[in-house]
């Protein structure tokens, strides 16, 4: 059978399926509303990471009200099942797809050579191709403030640090943030858990516990859901959200929370594909423009810490604060960057050793 | 008048066992379970706000319309059968392989491995070598429950299921490491295979591959294994009446080893046509929990090979099913989970009933009923 019949005979029973679908083209009928599609990793609720992708759907919504239609499917396993639901999404109308983790790179290339009139982009991977666009985020700049603000709150010098993954991305955070702390306070220390998921409640909260007991006593993560912040707030340590602000999770003692803002890059693509206007690109955007933000910090804190905060968040913004400058010596001691030299984002793309300080 | 406290009375109830079982009752149950299931998905959508016929018809239907629909559904329904039916030989024979999900991890790696090591490679050996690796991964792998059962009678339960979490940990440290994509910016996995190292596709246009064809002609061999050869009579004999299958002489030990060297080589082979089917390469998880719903898929079709086909696909229609409803009608994805939930409900609860009858107890009937009465109020 070839291709084109069975690629029919699919089209014809999603139609059918779906009331009326326009596989036109959202451009045939100006009154046609564009369709959105997402691919998330978590559950929506999962205040975090995908939380955070989901506002900005929800931005799209608000800007393009009933010029655009979103769809999301949640909990995707990345592995064999995101393939089939990438293409689900573009067959049956979606022109414009956001698959929002590493894990959906190489089934959403493969998806986009067949369905070249559906632009997809495509989160924290390195792969584009004609209709594919790569996003991401300086998160480790926001890691370069927090890193600060513990280096000042520590009694002990010994961070804990709940890790998903070690891809460039994990590693790059947990480096970011011990260089800046070592600024303030030389000695200190940070101890990572890796949890081997992105979302495990049981797992992030039980990380917190050890990692507390061993006497860390400012606890920070980077994985995607609260539970480290309720469990170090019911102990009374002081710790950072994820991706969302978490603060509700734990009023008292909830520092403040590096914050994934998609809503301008996601609104400005939508438009791009409305417009016509829609290219391949490959960005990577931090607070200058935006995409990473700071929540608001906790009015409990020391305003000397506050302070030693916004100097590092505005030495970012304007360019005078650089989280990867020299000297920095890897976990060996061994001088890997010389004083006077930086990180440039190649290297920083493919970060796979840690700094002085780490136990991971 | 009250109504007679007697009936909310545990005591006043009792539950024994049913004489006669009709076989056919058996069999009828997991489609009672079914159609139960649908019944009440109905009024679940019908109050959380959703137009409960069309909430059915995506999930359970629209996904069948299409030849795409039905490619997707044997490729998530092949590993669950191939899997399912290693597992229902063992579990028939009460020898209890949990941790299938590690051996597919196993298997996947070592046939993995072999794609990668000939790389770039042309040959038609290749694949076949692969498979070859996968079972034999996923077989060493359930010996060591296999081992540790016949040799210090260690709870297979246990060793099995704590050895899944092992293999995902040394799949871990193999894509983050040696078997890392040079190429990859230091992302954890492997080179995509070459051609030589993935499974024929069947239908053009759609990932439905040969192990998905694979898987039911394994099924229909563990058929003819349970029905029509002696392994499988020891089998049954043992699952069901040991001491006479002591008694026959059947080696115990044997059989352990048998189902647990079964069930491993076929989740094995699970988990090479995964990497070498739909995925293509290795990645730092494999399955998304195959080897744990194969436990369900098997009890669901009644341990019975050819019922495993059946259970298999319905239970990838309940995945599958629930993606299409999120896309089309924008249900949660918990309704998928729920799905499943009240599908194992139904069925244990219309097994238990056939297979037990809930009488009341003659309490009241006259002395034994005034006697209590008589009790409590002196």
């Amino acid at each position: 059978m070839s291709n084109n019949v069975s690629r029919r005979h699919f089209l014809a029973g999603s139609t059918a399926a779906a009331g009326a679908l326009s596989l036109g083209g959202a451009s045939a009928f100006a009154a046609d509303p564009l369709k959105v599609g997402f691919v998330y990793v978590g559950p929506v609720g999962d205040f975090g990471w995908t939380h955070g992708h989901d506002l900005g759907r929800k931005a799209i919504e608000k800007e393009f009200g009933d010029k655009v239609e979103t769809t999301f499917v949640e909990k995707v396993a990345e592995g064999p099942d995101a393939e089939r639901v990438i293409r689900q999404l573009a067959s049956s109308g979606n022109k414009l797809i956001f698959t929002t983790s590493f894990g959906f790179m190489n089934p959403t290339i493969k998806v986009a050579k067949q369905f070249p009139d559906v632009k997809f982009e495509h989160a924290t991977g390195f792969m584009t191709a004609k209709n594919v666009s790569a996003y991401n985020a300086r998160f480790y700049e926001g890691r370069a403030v927090i890193g600060t603000m513990a280096g000042h709150m520590t009694k002990t010098g010994k961070f804990g640090y709940i890790a998903s993954f070690p891809i460039p991305e994990v590693v790059m955070g947990i480096n970011a943030f011990i260089l800046a702390a070592r600024k303030v306070r030389p000695d200190a220390e940070i101890k990572v858990v890796w949890v081997n998921s992105w979302f495990d409640p049981g797992k992030e909260a039980d990380a917190t516990k050890t990692l507390i007991d061993q006497g860390c006593d400012i606890i920070t993560q980077h994985t995607d859901s609260p539970a480290p912040i309720q469990t170090a707030g019911s102990r009374g340590v002081w710790c950072f959200g994820q991706a969302s602000d978490m603060s509700s999770f734990s009023p008292e003692y909830h520092a403040t929370a590096i914050l994934d803002v998609w809503d301008n890059y996601y609104v400005e693509r939508t438009r791009a594909v409305m417009d016509g206007s829609w290219e391949t690109s490959n960005v990577w955007q931090g607070m200058k423009e935006g995409m990473v933000q700071m929540s608001p910090y906790n009015e409990r804190l020391p305003a000397e810490v506050v302070e030693a905060a916004e100097t590092v968040r505005k030495g970012i913004l304007d360019g005078s604060y650089l989280p990867f400058a020299g000297p920095i010596k890897d976990q060996d001691g061994k001088e890997r960057i010389a004083a006077g030299e930086a990180m440039d984002d190649g290297a920083l793309l493919s970060m796979d050793w840690y700094v002085e300080g780490v136990t991971a | 008048m009250s109504p007679d406290p007697g009936l909310l009375n545990p005591a006043a109830w009792k539950i024994e066992p049913r004489r006669e079982i009709p076989r056919s009752l058996l069999y009828a149950t997991p489609l009672l379970a079914v159609v139960l299931t649908v019944i009440a998905g109905f009024f679940i959508f019908l109050f959380m706000g959703y137009d409960p016929l069309l909430s059915l018809y995506h999930f359970f239907i629209s996904p069948l319309l299409t030849l795409y629909g039905l490619s997707e559904l044997m490729v998530k329904a092949g590993p669950l059968i191939m899997i399912g039916v290693g597992l229902a030989v063992g579990f028939r024979a009460n020898v209890w392989n949990i941790g299938a999900e590690g051996q597919l991890t196993l298997g996947a790696i070592t046939g993995g491995v072999v794609a990668l090591a000939f790389w770039n490679e042309t040959g038609w050996w290749i694949l076949p070598l692969m498979c070859g690796a996968g079972i034999l991964g996923g077989m060493a792998y359930a010996a060591i429950p296999a081992f540790l059962r016949t040799r210090f009678n260690v709870n297979e339960i246990l060793t099995s299921l704590m050895l899944t979490y092992v293999a995902t940990l040394f799949l871990s440290t193999l894509v983050y490491g040696p078997l890392k994509d040079p190429m990859g910016f230091n992302f954890p996995q492997s080179r995509m295979f070459s051609d030589s190292g993935l499974l024929p596709i069947l239908l053009e246009g759609t990932r439905l591959h040969l192990g998905s064809g694979l898987a039911i002609a394994i099924a229909v061999a563990g058929w003819v294994l349970m029905t029509y050869t002696i392994v499988g009579f020891q089998v049954r004999v043992l699952g069901q009446a040991p001491a006479a299958a002591r008694y026959a002489g059947f080696s115990g030990k044997r059989l352990v080893w048998f189902c647990l060297l079964l069930s491993g080589g076929l989740a094995g082979l699970a988990g090479t046509f995964e990497v070498a089917g739909p995925i293509g390469q290795l990645i730092p998880v494999i399955s998304p929990g195959y080897g744990f719903t194969a436990i369900i898929v098997a009890f669901l079709g009644r341990l019975h090979p050819l019922g495993i086909i059946l259970s298999g696909l319905v239970m990838a229609l309940s995945y599958i099913g629930g993606e299409n409803a999120q896309v089309v009608v924008g249900l949660p994805q918990a309704v998928t989970g729920v799905f499943q939930g009240l599908l194992l409900f139904f069925l244990l609860a219309s097994d238990f009933l056939v297979r037990y009858r809930i009488r009341r107890r003659a309490i009241q009937a006259a002395p034994d009923g005034q006697t209590q009465a008589a009790e409590g109020a002196s």
